[in-house]
């Protein structure tokens, strides 16, 4: 589909492509972050007392998806295909426990009365975590495309860019997620 | 990784026998696949222009509305009530319409026109023309690109038919005026709309931006290094480098905004009080809104500046039958600007009550950016010293490109002064500032693109004469509309106000706002003369008969004159030199393709 010529290449196009995207992901949320912040300088300000521990589940979950998109990656290449499936199905449900996990996780902020009302950081907690979670969302929906080619795709493909590609974008959603973790329990 | 690495060679060459066998465009292409979901970087090109084109005119009307009331404020024009019903009652262009007309023009303006119609449309045609590939790094993403400008696009344009019109807290959308429906009519449904456009925008500038970055560092053709692109190249990487790391940050800005706004959040308000109503919304920072806007605010105005720029450096070379003067001075004041770009966004802050120490280094930072665009202008004046310069349409245009980056760009050392900005912030002094040198000097570097590249887009050419016309009138019509307005900013005159005829003070102004909106509307006229020219000369241009037709070094003069998907037929030119080798070794022009010979002397 898209027209490559016999250029040298250190660097896969599209894999090239993720890393700027990551940059200008962090963008964003440095964006978010800096005005976080700036903010807590404000009167009025109240810090998120207590990290829900779903969280702390939620982190557990990306961490071993990120672990099996990895093996999930090796697998691929090596050809075991089976063990390829059976690992990219693992991450794609760890993935939407994590989903799920955020959303329990907002459940538990609501009822400490951490709502939108006031001048509190949690107000920054529900849009920073929404917008990860959106990212991972996306990740998911690149590996719902994955999983179905794996088991219904009539062509066999070689390439490993894909995969590697999701799973550097994985890998980098874990990492900002940790990122955004510490970055709450230490600041906020 | 280097398990990854090792199938790399297999993908690249299932990829090669494809393309030898399609590369020419012998592709099976319906009408819809060929013009409407195009995956070919020149369609998606054309359709950033023509959707540009058409938002230009919508803006540049908004302009002619505005210039009404500015000009006579008190007259009425029965003909506006006909058109705008309510907006205009009694034919007299009623606050709430005049502000909504200020804002959009700016908002339509600067991104949908300067930005996606500029660097979309031009980093789409010439970046793999220029540095020999087949197509962008990802087609679809491409393609992805233009159609979310286009989403955009529509949810902006239906915002204007809505009842209580579009946003209209200007094009900065400062909270709280912007959050606040209660507040104004501009800061209801329309201003939603005016955030979840503009969030289709930034994932399109995004999705673009992505592409140009990886098309440049991965798809050149063999031979072309780095310093061997021609400087639109280089502009239009740094553009593209402005765009991913800035606009994130406005999304970022936008989605708080979102929030604020309808969801009852205080990231951007504070202690407000509403047609007698107290708000409960505390702890904000509308300071950190004005933060947030600016870091993309300030790179945007280069966003749309550097691929002017790099245009105009390869038209000038071409026209002036010379090597551009100091390529790697050209390449490392773009680089200096791209860096400053995001160092001085808080000088749009001066008189928000900024700490002035900070206010000081902020100063400083923007006065360096007089070093880059000065080394620029002095090249860009020796490359025509001496030249041999075949005045086309494309070359006056950036002639005057360069004449408007000087006047223009002076008056910015005024504005950075913290000290002169207290009395200038919110002048029609800043005004007149931005519109000649970021609005007027991009639009000059896109028309001279646009006169320049047309035989390769169209296969045809646009008429000179409409071509000279339109040049003319442009260049003396912006004079006489923005360089009056330096004198009305001087003497304190605010920027957006409906109505100065309260102020004495400024009735000395009458006559010179009404000379200002005659020629507005003259200069209006003939840009409708170029749209004209345009469309005309697409169907029944003269034809482009040689491959070459400015003889040009650069390597989309070697594709065909009409090029298919793939744009060359067979293999891919070689490239062998720098693109500005002309007048060199008394030949006029050496094509980049052309190997280097044995006693040929050095650049």
């Amino acid at each position: 589909m898209d027209i490559v010529t016999e250029q040298r290449k250190k660097l896969h196009p599209h894999k090239f492509t993720l890393w700027v995207a990551i940059a200008s992901i962090l963008m964003m949320f440095a964006g978010l972050t800096s005005a976080f912040i700036v903010k807590s300088n404000q009167a009025n300000w109240q810090g998120v007392e207590e990290m829900p521990k779903f969280f702390w589940y939620s982190t557990v979950a990306i961490l071993l998806s990120s672990l099996a998109i990895q093996m999930a990656l090796r697998a691929f290449q090596q050809r075991e295909m089976g063990k390829y499936r059976s690992l990219i199905a693992t991450t794609l449900v760890l993935g939407v426990l994590f989903i799920v996990f955020q959303w329990l996780g907002f459940g538990e902020l609501w009822d400490q009365q951490i709502t939108f009302k006031g001048a509190g950081g949690g107000q920054f907690l529900y849009v920073i975590f929404g917008l990860h979670a959106l990212h991972v969302l996306g990740g998911i929906i690149a590996l719902i495309v994955m999983f179905i080619k794996a088991f219904f795709g009539k062509t066999k493909t070689y390439s490993s860019v894909p995969v590697e590609v999701a799973a550097t974008y994985w890998h980098f959603v874990d990492g900002l997620w940790i990122y955004l973790l510490v970055f709450f329990l230490v600041i906020g | 990784m280097s398990e990854a690495m090792s199938v790399h060679p297999e993908v690249v060459t299932t990829h090669d026998v494809h393309h030898d066998e399609h590369g020419g465009g012998h592709h099976k292409e319906t009408f819809i696949s060929k013009y409407i979901f195009s995956m070919d970087h020149k369609t998606i090109g054309k359709q950033f222009l023509i959707t540009g084109i058409i938002w230009a005119i919508i803006g540049g009307l908004f302009s002619v509305l505005f210039r009404l009331q500015l000009g006579y404020p008190d007259q009425s024009f029965p003909i506006l009530e006909t058109f705008f019903g309510n907006w205009a009652k009694g034919g007299q262009i009623q606050p709430e319409f005049y502000y909504a007309l200020v804002t959009m023009h700016g908002t339509v303006l600067v991104f949908f026109v300067l930005t996606a119609g500029l660097s979309g449309t031009f980093a789409n045609i010439l970046i793999p023309l220029q540095i020999g590939a087949r197509d962008m790094a990802s087609p679809m993403l491409n393609m992805l690109s233009y159609w979310f400008f286009f989403l955009a696009s529509v949810i902006m344009l239906s915002s204007l038919f809505i009842q209580t019109g579009p946003a209209s807290g200007g094009w900065t959308v400062y909270p709280p005026l912007s959050a606040l429906g209660q507040a104004s009519d501009g800061s209801k449904l329309g201003m939603d709309l005016w955030l979840v456009s503009m969030a289709m925008f930034i994932v399109s500038s995004l999705l673009g931006g992505l592409n140009y970055i990886s098309t440049i560092l991965n798809m050149r053709t063999k031979g072309m290094s780095m310093t061997r692109m021609p400087l639109t190249i280089w502009a239009m990487f740094f553009t593209a480098v402005l765009g991913v790391l800035s606009f994130p940050v406005l999304l970022s800005g936008a989605i708080l905004l979102l929030f604020d706004r309808n969801l009852g959040t205080s990231f951007f308000l504070s202690d407000i009080v509403v047609n007698g109503e107290v708000l409960p919304n505390e702890g904000g920072s509308a300071i950190l809104f004005q933060h947030l806007f600016w870091f993309l605010g300030h790179p945007e105005v280069y966003i749309i500046l550097l691929p002017a720029m790099g245009m105009v450096s390869e038209i000038m070379s071409v026209n002036s039958r010379k090597p551009i003067f100091g390529y790697m001075a050209m390449l490392g004041s773009l680089f200096a600007i791209a860096i400053l770009a995001f160092l001085v966004w808080a000088h749009h802050m001066f008189v928000t009550g900024l700490n002035p120490f900070l206010g000081s280094i902020f100063v400083l930072l923007t006065l360096l950016i007089a070093v880059p665009s000065a080394i620029k202008v002095f090249n860009w004046l020796t490359t025509l010293w001496r030249g041999n310069i075949r005045f086309t349409p494309a070359m006056l245009f950036a002639i005057g490109f360069v004449s408007l980056f000087i006047s223009g760009g002076l008056t910015g050392i005024f504005l950075g002064n913290s000290t002169i900005d207290i009395h200038l912030h919110d002048t029609m002094f800043v005004v007149a500032h931005f519109h000649i040198v970021m609005g007027v000097a991009s639009f000059f570097g896109m028309f001279a693109g646009v006169y320049h590249w047309f035989p390769k887009m169209f296969g045809r050419y646009l008429n000179n004469t409409l071509g000279y016309i339109h040049f003319w009138v442009t260049m003396v019509g912006a004079y006489l509309i923005f360089w009056p307005m330096h004198y009305e900013g001087l003497a304190g005159m605010p920027r957006r106000y409906l109505d100065k005829s309260g102020w004495v003070s400024f009735n000395q102004f009458g006559d010179l706002d009404k000379m200002i909106t005659v020629v507005s509307i003259i200069v209006f006229a003939v840009q409708l003369m170029f749209v004209f020219n345009f469309f005309y000369s697409i169907f029944k241009g003269r034809k482009v008969t040689t491959q070459n037709p400015w003889g040009a070094n650069t390597l989309e003069w070697t594709t065909p004159i009409r090029p298919g998907h793939g744009n060359w037929v067979g293999e891919i030119p070689e490239v062998h030199r720098w693109p500005y080798d002309y007048g060199k070794d008394g030949r006029d022009f050496i094509p980049q393709t052309e190997p280097i010979g044995a006693n040929e002397s050095k650049h």
